[in-house]
């Protein structure tokens, strides 16, 4: 399975961390961040959600900021799925799991690998409220996440 | 000649997606271009928009330098995860 998967279908979270922990004696520690679709957003009810990408470049960008989590910490698996296209209220929107020895180095990549996917990656949301459908806009409190990184 | 990308909300107030331009030296003359069209261009492409733009699909600035055959892309800042 490659390292980063972008697909409009759903995901199997369990097949994932399966696939980082079996036939590998030498991980202990498989950290999963899962971002979630939620119902609402600044204040108003989302009812459906569109996600855009711009293909190649996402990839790419991905496969850029795995490159620096492994130089950063001593990983012996990592995984990126994003979904895009139509999603519903509950759906899962992205999985990055990550394996190491210890939990430490799993922890730390694991926030580091979304909290630069936040701000690198070219995806945006579109989402349908009340109101008709609307851009999502970036949020400052992400570019300060991306920033403790520094 | 160089290709040029739109995505998501700058796709949509453009109306268009991709169109091919003539070379320039840079993305800051290419951005100069695009605003002179005027309309919803020069609002779009104006000194108080949050932009980002990336050449072949490396983030990248103003400063960063064309050439033949490159892939532009313009679009807002980045919303995922």
């Amino acid at each position: 399975m490659n390292r980063i998967q972008i697909q409009t279908e759903p995901f199997d979270v369990t097949a994932i961390q399966n696939e980082l922990r079996m036939n590998n004696p030498s991980v202990g520690a498989v950290v999963t961040f899962l971002g979630l679709m939620r119902d609402m957003n600044e204040g108003d009810r989302v009812s459906t959600m569109y996600l855009e990408h711009y293909p190649g470049m996402t990839e790419k960008a991905l496969q850029e900021i795995l490159d620096e989590a492994d130089r950063r910490w001593d990983l012996l698996g990592v995984r990126v799925v994003h979904r895009v296209g139509e999603l519903m209220p509950t759906d899962a929107i992205v999985l990055v799991a990550v394996a190491s020895t210890h939990r430490g180095e799993a922890f730390r990549a694991c926030e580091f690998v979304i909290d630069f996917l936040k701000t690198r990656a070219p995806f945006w949301k579109k989402e349908r409220t009340g109101d008709g459908d609307r851009w999502v806009n970036a949020r400052h409190s992400d570019s300060d996440a991306e920033k403790r990184w520094e | 000649m160089i290709k040029v990308l739109y995505f998501a909300r700058l796709r949509e107030e453009l109306n268009t997606g991709s169109e091919t331009m003539d070379t320039v030296p840079d993305l800051r003359s290419l951005i100069i271009d695009l605003r002179a069209r005027g309309g919803r261009w020069a609002d779009v492409f104006g000194d108080d928009q949050l932009i980002m733009m990336s050449v072949n699909q490396e983030m990248a600035d103003p400063e960063t330098s064309l050439a033949d055959g490159d892939e532009v892309a313009f679009f807002p800042p980045v919303t995922g995860g």
